[in-house]
């Protein structure tokens, strides 16, 4: 199919535009994590720092315990990431090959879970790990986690564990090989991208959440980045806006790391659920 | 590749009573879903039955006397309670406002980034970020950009000669409107995605064969696109309904409900009355009444659309 010129000339100016709406956030962030105090305060903000410095960094880690909340968050979110994918894969691997009433519900529970509001989810919580006196203790807020990522993590591992075909494991037990043996040797292996992807998908959404985190962690050791991040801004709205860049800026490249690792398992998932479901 | 994928869908829903009675006796090995379903039980349904119950409740955070049961008398209060339903409209306002625009815009993106451009691979990996980042830090972000005096928003307005001394997120009347721009933006990504998958599942061959009859790009697009992504766009569009009215953390960063309550979400009203003036059994009624608002919302709109597809 030829598309004409000026509808060729169109599209591109549409898709620059995008790039532009997209991006210039993003991209004032990191200029303003990286410009001198001086041309924070100047009265004409530039688009690129005249004075590129570090200043702003290091004055963020002094004052603030960046990286204890770093950790904290790192601990948390690797945990989550692999207690969910740990219990969620033999489920997925249940629901996506035996059509029970088991996995029925279990799939029905993770689209209306969806629709509840966290307010009516994080009372009970709260008032159960009070009790556990898992409260402010970040073992309390991995077990949250868990629980919040496994509807999409047994989402998106039904559907890895669907492309794995039937026949490969049909064929291992032709040849005598038993349940457990046909999982751990046949289907596990060619799992195992889709396990890596969603375990790295599930430590994004842990190290990104901020909600549960800011109810269930009261003392300033155990916080997490997000919930640190918002100490910055503090009561009297934005006092330091060249730190405030710049542990924003740390915060999100862990991020944009992972996700860059992962985004086409994530697309190619995301279509079939989003077909399937 | 394509009809594997057609095979296996329309596998399920294969009629026939032969296969559906081998498939009630299957039940698989139940002792696999155990160690998901636990975790899920106690700490997913328990909760949420019991933040139910807690609503005909005076629960209320660090009292020392036993709960006692109130029957609806929560949810008479919240019927007086001007605050919350001014809230709960603006939380109306707020999704519907955020997934519109939304949709419309990521739609529009998908089919430029199906086209074959050269910056695809630029604006498919920029596409992304906005989903990656924490919820945090886009909120820290605009703020900068929306900062009266240092942000470039007003530094772009004052070079164009547009004046440029707005306070965006503080006035009355732009607080409500620059937060929505804020969660559009932050949306976008997971809907551009799923509507991207949607359009490489339409066939090929009959856009070509639109095209050959004649048709032109929106006649092509009536006819051959949106049938087939239609299902795309309806599942995605109902989840980001659900996601914008229930969301938090961005607007709590970017104004935490202020100016004068313009932007307080019903959810930053409910956090509040939980966890700073200890409300729990009001707060967990606030919770039911969105639930039950989503619910209502959500049956609207899907009966509304499947209205609309029967009649094709």
């Amino acid at each position: 199919m030829r598309t004409r010129p000026a509808a060729r000339a169109g599209q591109y100016a549409a898709l620059l535009a995008y790039l532009v709406f997209l991006a210039f956030p993003f991209v004032w962030l990191a200029s303003t994590a990286f410009k001198p105090a001086t041309e924070l305060a100047g009265l004409h903000p530039a688009w690129i720092p005249q004075d590129p410095t570090l200043a702003n960094f290091r004055q963020a880690f002094e004052e603030q315990p960046l990286l204890r909340a770093a950790l904290n968050s790192l601990l948390t979110a690797s945990a989550a990431a692999l207690v969910a994918v740990a219990v969620a894969t033999p489920t997925a691997y249940v629901m996506a090959r035996h059509r029970s009433a088991l996995a029925r519900a279990a799939t029905g529970w993770v689209v209306v879970s969806q629709a509840f509001p966290f307010v009516l989810l994080i009372i009970p919580l709260f008032l159960v790990l009070k009790n556990l006196r898992l409260i402010d203790s970040l073992p309390g807020l991995v077990l949250v986690y868990v629980v919040w990522s496994l509807p999409f993590a047994l989402w998106m591992l039904t559907g890895y564990v669907r492309a794995v075909p039937a026949e490969l494991e049909e064929a291992a037990a032709v040849d005598g090989a038993g349940r457990l043996r046909t999982l751990v040797s046949v289907t596990v292996p060619l799992l195992a991208p889709g396990i890596a992807a969603t375990a790295l998908f599930a430590f994004v959404t842990a190290w990104n959440e901020f909600f549960f985190a800011l109810v269930l962690l009261k003392t300033p050791e155990q916080q997490t980045l997000p919930v640190l991040l918002t100490r910055f801004i503090g009561a009297e709205g934005v006092a330091d806006l060249g730190p405030l860049a710049a542990a924003a800026f740390l915060a999100t490249l862990p991020s944009l790391l992972v996700f860059a690792l992962i985004q086409r398992r994530i697309t190619g998932s995301l279509l079939a659920g989003a077909v399937k479901g | 590749m394509t009809s594997v994928t057609e095979a296996r869908r329309s596998e399920p829903r294969a009629p026939g009573p032969s296969r559906r009675g081998r498939r009630a006796v299957d039940h698989g090995p139940w002792f696999l879903v155990l160690p998901a379903l636990i975790p899920i039980l106690v700490l997913s349904v328990g909760p949420l039955l019991h933040g139910i119950l807690l609503a005909f409740t005076d629960a209320q955070s660090g009292r020392t006397e036993p709960t006692r049961w109130i029957g609806t008398l929560n949810f008479q209060d919240l019927l007086q309670d001007t605050l919350f339903w001014e809230s709960f409209r603006i939380g109306l306002v707020w999704a519907v406002g955020v997934t519109v625009p939304q949709f419309l815009l990521a739609l529009g993106l998908a089919l430029l980034l199906d086209q074959d451009l050269r910056l695809r691979w630029a604006a498919r990996a920029l596409a992304i970020v906005p989903w990656a980042m924490p919820e945090v830090v886009v909120g820290i972000m605009w703020r900068l950009t929306y900062n009266p005096d240092a942000g470039i928003l007003n530094e772009t307005l004052r070079d164009l000669g547009f004046g440029g001394d707005r306070d965006w997120l503080s006035g009355l009347a732009t607080a409500l409107p620059a937060v929505i721009v804020v969660g559009v933006w932050a949306g976008m990504p997971q809907t551009t995605v799923a509507l991207l998958a949607g359009l490489q599942n339409t066939p090929r061959e009959l856009h070509e064969a639109a095209a050959v009859d004649g048709a032109g790009a929106w006649r092509r697009f009536r006819t051959v696109t949106w049938p087939a992504l239609r299902p795309v766009a309806l599942a995605i569009t109902a989840l980001n309904l659900i996601w914008n009215f229930n969301s938090f953390a961005l607007v709590y960063v970017l104004t935490n409900g202020g100016p004068g309550g313009r932007t307080r979400l019903p959810m930053l009203f409910a956090y509040e009355e939980a966890f700073r003036y200890g409300q729990f059994g009001y707060a967990a009624a606030m919770g039911c009444v969105m639930v039950a608002a989503i619910s209502v919302l959500l049956a609207v709109f899907l009966v509304g659309r499947l209205r609309g597809g029967d009649e094709r």
